[in-house]
């Protein structure tokens, strides 16, 4: 069967790629277009590490086929920093000791910028909460956490 | 061990369970719990190459019936995919087509009609949760949307999949049976409706004929005085699949008797059922703890549970009971607050 030709934006960026019909977003992101950046943990929904938005909604990419992206808008984290410069949560991960293998960060920071997008002002629980679809086998979870608070304070300027 | 506090308790990545609710009913070719060996056939997948499935999105009802009834062997919708996917990765099911609906518009949106709320097919649980109308007239049903899956899978995962997936510990299908919700289907004899209650008919059965599917669901409005809602019991506090699910909704009148009572219970038979003693154990009343008695008795003898690793027939049969209790007390705060 002919592949399937799919024209979208990925991080701002017009892209266009062919793809398997039963190939995952994940699959195309990393073996396609080389964006390695976004982690495979299970490739079944449970772990949070391909996490990505699409049109704005947090989403894992394990979970969305390649095929479904045309017109679509995906980010990223191949998106996040500017150039040289770190997007805050990233600083604050690095400042908090909040990865260690690093498995899982990627996925982490994605969700935390979706988290933060809707509710600049997140309480802890707000957090744990949101976070509960991505696993980290290595910090225990509060790090992060304690980076995504003090994000989320930098951010809203305070 | 790694406690995730406030989120889940996880032990690890790998660990047993069945995001498609089957884990008590492991029927032949439906989905074990998600253990490694589901994951690692999930990776397998991938070295197989290229498939023959064919992916068709098509922009309207009329299409999507045209691809699903000329097609020869299997096919699946894709909306959410939060099963779809899983099931496709780890070569369950290797359809022949599969439709999107998601470029379809009429199936998107949340509007209230003279009468309810519709809720097209292709609305996600987290936009069912962001829709604040809609959460304040059944709180039961977003209590149950909130439950599938972590935010990611709420992105995605649709309601009227939840029920077609017909997964008996489904969690947002105890409260549309409870809110006497309404699907509408599209097909190749032309649109037809039936109530929620009756398109599951046993773990990953329905009732759908070949190129039917369904387009909205048609929830009613509440009359005045109504609460409703919905609590599961699972082993971790997130991100797992339902021992018992229980969904109540009662409507009092003005000097507070409950007037109508409907309870649904989720994960204890081989569909979500209807216990029709409900109404008999709490209208007439204002819902006092006798009330509450006779419902959690009413719940109990309704269960038709099996025993599986994450609860016992006894187990799932006094929970069931203790639940009800909890939910109708939920529900009777939630009626006297409208
Ligand atoms: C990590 C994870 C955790 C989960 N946890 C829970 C949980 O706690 N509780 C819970 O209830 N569920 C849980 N789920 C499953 C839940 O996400 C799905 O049941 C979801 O609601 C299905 O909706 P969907 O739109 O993703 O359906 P899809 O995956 O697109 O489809 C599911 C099935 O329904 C059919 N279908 C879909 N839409 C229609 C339609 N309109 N008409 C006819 N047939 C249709 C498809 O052909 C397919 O067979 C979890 C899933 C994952 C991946
Ligand atoms: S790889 Fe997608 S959730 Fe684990
Ligand atoms: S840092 Fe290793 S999994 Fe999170």
């Amino acid at each position: 069967m002919a592949r399937l030709y799919v024209s979208c934006r990925i991080n701002g960026d017009d892209t266009e790629y062919l793809c398997d019909t039963s190939q995952s977003l994940l699959d195309v992101l990393r073996d396609e277009l080389e964006l390695t950046g976004t982690k495979e943990g299970c490739a079944t929904g449970d772990c949070g590490a391909c996490s990505i938005t699409v049109d704005g909604v947090l989403v894992c990419s394990c979970l969305v086929l390649g095929a479904e992206m045309s017109g679509k808008s995906i980010e990223t984290i191949e998106g996040m920093a500017k150039g040289e410069k770190l997007h805050p949560l990233q600083e604050k991960f690095i400042e908090h000791v909040a990865l260690q293998c690093g498995i899982c960060t990627p996925g982490l920071l994605i969700a935390s910028r979706n988290l933060l997008e809707r509710n600049p002002n997140p309480t802890e629980e707000e957090i744990r909460f949101w976070l509960a679809g991505n696993l980290c086998r290595c910090t225990g979870y509060n790090n992060i956490v304690d980076a995504v608070t003090a994000a989320a304070k930098e951010l809203r300027g305070a | 061990m790694g406690i995730h506090r406030g989120g889940q308790e996880s032990s690890a990545p790998l660990t047993p369970r069945s995001k498609s609710g089957y884990a008590h009913f492991h029927l032949e070719g439906s989905p074990g719990p998600n253990t490694a060996e589901t994951v690692l056939r999930a990776w397998r997948h991938k070295e197989k190459g290229m498939s023959d499935m064919r992916f068709e999105a098509p922009a309207t009802v009329d299409a999507a019936v045209a691809l699903l009834a000329g097609a020869k062997g299997i096919t699946r919708i894709l909306a959410g995919g939060t099963d779809v996917m899983v099931h496709l990765h780890s070569d369950m099911v290797e359809p022949e087509l599969l439709v999107d609906i998601k470029r379809i518009p009429d199936l998107h949106g949340i509007s209230k009609e003279a009468g309810g709320w519709r809720i097209g097919a292709a609305v996600s649980s987290m936009q069912m949760m962001d829709h604040t109308e809609f959460a304040k007239a059944w709180p039961g049903i977003i209590d149950g949307v909130k439950l599938i899956g972590s935010m990611q899978v709420k992105g995605r995962a649709t309601i009227a999949g939840n029920l077609c997936n017909a997964s008996p510990a489904a969690d947002s299908v105890p409260s549309l049976l409870t809110a006497g919700a309404i699907v509408s289907i599209a097909g190749p004899n032309g649109k037809r409706q039936a109530p929620a209650a009756q398109i599951a008919t046993g773990p990953g059965k329905t009732t759908l004929g070949k190129g039917e599917f369904i387009t909205s669901i048609f929830i009613p409005d509440a009359p005045p005085h109504t609460g409703s809602a919905y609590l599961r019991f699972t082993p971790r506090t997130e991100m797992d699949i339902a021992v018992v699910g229980v969904a109540v909704s009662l409507t009092l009148d003005n000097a507070g008797k409950c007037t109508a009572a409907s309870m649904s219970l989720g994960a204890v038979a081989a569909t979500a059922l209807m216990v029709e003693d409900a109404a008999k154990a709490l209208v007439g009343s204002t819902v006092d703890s006798a009330a509450l008695d006779r419902l959690a008795a009413a719940a109990s003898a309704a269960c038709r549970p099996i025993d599986d690793k994450r609860g016992t027939k006894e187990f799932r049969i006094r929970v069931a009971g203790v639940l009800a209790r909890r939910v109708a007390a939920m529900a009777l705060e939630r009626a006297k607050g409208n």
